[in-house]
């Protein structure tokens, strides 16, 4: 938790409970069997009308989910991408349970998002009354379009009533919520927190990213020589944080340490050298207390546009040199923009459990001219500790240190 | 751990509140309160092509942001930030769901990229050369409250100084009438952990069951606090401005509220 410069390692926290649902699948073992097996869930671009030369990781199957009926004013697509990750890998009963042992007040929840349920309003306002404009009374913007309606949902479908907050701050959000809970947890204020990112997919996204021309028309290659773009997922991804406690097993998945830095530079475009994706992942490692040499995999925040991934090799290289081994697992998920460093940091702990790192898929040929060791394949590779990158518009970088207990 | 800081700069505006210096003078009673719009600076921090095309949102937080270091006599540069607002640019957000709501979506990608609730602290970190961290997070109607909890626990926990923003702009309609935020108010805090010459108050906040204190002193600006999330902050800035030694309790997430103890520094 602290900048480059300064020094104090911070309390490890335990994943007490992880979980995600993405368009690889719901839950652990079928997001791991997908990584385990290189399967990617991209697809040609079919979300509601939309006509765009892109691809799209969809989560299935939202449809059919559905909030409690006391909370039917939360219901949209993004309260229900949370309501199918908290049924997954007993994530519900493990938060009850915490909620049970430090009390409601003592857990918060802490998600990152960056469109919520806007999508709801983009639908409403192809509806407005044709005399007054208004918008549908059935829109509930405070529900569902407002950054902290799932956070709010979440609260109430677990009873919890700690401090809690929506962290937007774009790309980035979902890595930057392990920071809050860790400053509150740290300060005493709560003693565990339900964090991580969700993000559906909507309008917004799927066009404005193509207006800045940065969506492929072919499933994302991240680190290819040819790579030309995102593709767009959504994901739901939530951990459960908590003190380390007496004793641990040592499979484990610990978060020791936590780098934050802002770009200073351009609000769509990452600094070209990397140097605030680098000031990010010193300051994780100083967090943690460890050199950069401990760290034995890195997931790229790789999200295949020309620009990140040039700088974010840049980045890594200068600070680990060419040899620690990297991947961008967007390639698989897609972009899952506020909902990717939390979906990211569930996929390092896969790892570290498994001992495997997920070599990127799509990717055919790696770019010559980026000098970090990317990986095409998976690796059985002794895993102790690993650093995952999260970067966004707004240049917002975060980068998350996680490792095994024993 | 305990929760506190200095006060050590001030920021403010919104309807009828023009700056610090004009905005205690009311709190304190000297002057009337006469709400009228809230009137934005052009962003002087920002080049002309970017200030011309600045939307509300960013300009309310560069003035605020502005006026808090300023007073503080501290180098943006230095300070790590957090920015707390129940939602992003209100204006960009209307025009953009008109343009997807379109037979043929068409999307300006400045809009787009405007439309990040992460927008303000961008241009803010890139006017500046502000390269530490900066967090952008909102709880609704909570939003003040909980900046200044992420905020307080940064600084007790890194014993760094800390660039607090709570913000918040009104939507046009018809979003407007699903989230009836009347006009745009900012107010800006510079939060020190140690005692400067520019330090206004200390500061220690602990969550309460207590119920949260409605604005006494005028009913107008009670009237604002329970209006615009930010505004929730104005009992604190009442109690600073008066220079007194006294708790406020402060509208934060249900079941809990904010106990701010509040010490003068002169």
């Amino acid at each position: 938790m602290r900048n480059a410069e300064a020094a104090s390692v911070m309390s490890p926290l335990l994943l007490r409970a992880s979980t995600a649902v993405s368009c690889i699948g719901r839950g652990r073992a079928e997001t791991q069997r997908a990584l385990a097996e290189r399967r990617s869930g991209l697809k040609p671009c079919d979300f509601q009308s939309i006509e765009l030369m892109t691809c799209i990781g969809e989560v299935a199957g939202l449809d059919s989910v559905r909030a409690p009926p006391a909370l039917a004013r939360f219901d949209c697509r993004n309260s229900r991408l949370a309501e199918l990750a908290l049924a997954q890998d007993g994530l519900l009963e493990s938060v009850r349970e915490a909620a049970g042992r430090y009390g409601p007040l003592r857990v918060g929840v802490f998600i990152g998002t960056s469109t919520s349920g806007i999508l709801e309003t983009e639908q409403a306002y192809r509806y407005r009354d044709p005399r007054s404009g208004a918008l549908p009374p059935d829109l509930d913007y405070a529900g569902t379009h407002n950054s902290f309606a799932t956070v709010e949902y979440l609260r109430r479908r677990l009873a919890l009533a700690g401090p809690a907050a929506a962290v937007s701050g774009a790309c980035a959000s979902s890595a930057k919520v392990f920071a809050s809970a860790h400053r509150l947890i740290a300060a005493g204020l709560i003693d565990a927190a339900l964090v991580g990112g969700v993000d559906s997919l909507c309008r917004t996204t799927l066009y404005g990213f193509n207006s800045l021309q940065l969506c492929s028309r072919t499933p994302c290659r991240p680190f290819d020589r040819l790579r030309d773009g995102i593709s767009i997922g959504e994901a739901a991804a939530l951990a459960l944080l908590e003190r380390v406690p007496d004793s641990l097993d040592a499979d484990e998945v610990l978060l020791l340490g936590v780098g934050e830095s802002s770009d200073a530079y351009h609000m769509s475009a990452p600094q070209p050298e990397g140097r605030g994706a680098r000031r990010a992942m010193e300051g994780a490692l100083a967090a943690a207390g460890l050199a950069p040499e401990a760290i034995d995999y890195i997931n790229l925040h790789g999200t295949a546009t020309l620009s990140n991934d040039r700088a974010e090799s840049q980045a890594v290289t200068s600070l680990f040199g060419p040899t620690t081994p990297c991947s961008s697992t967007k390639g698989a998920t897609g972009h899952t923009l506020g909902a990717a460093g939390a979906l990211e940091a569930l996929i390092c702990a896969l790892a570290l459990e498994e001992q495997l790192i997920p070599g990127g898929v799509h990717t055919q040929e790696v770019d010559a001219t980026l000098t970090a060791h990317y990986l095409k394949e998976n690796r059985r590779a002794p895993l102790g500790k690993v650093l995952s990158n999260s970067f966004g518009f707004g240049g917002m970088n975060c980068s998350l240190v996680l490792g095994r207990a024993g | 751990m305990r929760l506190a800081a200095h006060v050590s700069g001030i920021g403010l505006l919104g309807p009828g509140l023009e700056g610090w210096p004009q905005a205690r003078a009311i709190l304190v009673g000297e002057s009337a309160y006469e709400p009228r719009p809230t009137v934005l600076p052009a962003p002087s921090l920002l080049p002309p092509a970017e200030r011309r095309r600045s939307g509300r949102v960013v300009k309310l937080v560069l003035a605020i942001a502005e006026e808090a270091t300023t007073s503080a006599g501290v180098e943006a540069q230095q300070l790590p930030s957090v920015f707390a607002s129940s939602g992003a640019d209100g204006y960009n957000c209307h025009e953009l769901c008109e343009s997807l709501a379109a037979t043929v979506p068409e999307v300006s990608p400045t809009r787009f990229t405007n439309s990040v609730h992460n927008a303000p602290a961008g241009y803010w970190s890139i006017a500046t050369r502000a390269e530490r961290e900066s967090t952008v997070l909102g709880a609704f109607d909570a939003s003040f409250g909980a900046g200044l909890l992420e905020a307080l626990a940064q600084v007790a926990l890194e014993r760094t100084p800390l660039l607090l923003l709570a913000y918040d702009t009104e939507y046009p309609e018809p979003l407007r009438s699903k989230r009836p935020i009347p006009d745009a108010f900012g107010v800006a805090l510079v939060l020190t952990p140690e005692r400067s010459a520019s330090s206004l108050a200390h500061i220690e906040v602990a969550l309460t069951a207590a119920a949260f204190e409605p604005f006494t002193e005028s009913g107008t600006l009670e009237q604002l606090r329970g209006a615009i999330p930010a505004a929730r902050s104005l009992p604190l800035l009442a109690a600073l401005a008066q220079r007194a030694a006294r708790a406020v309790r402060i509208e934060y997430l249900a079941p809990q509220n904010l106990e701010v103890r509040i010490s003068p520094c002169h």
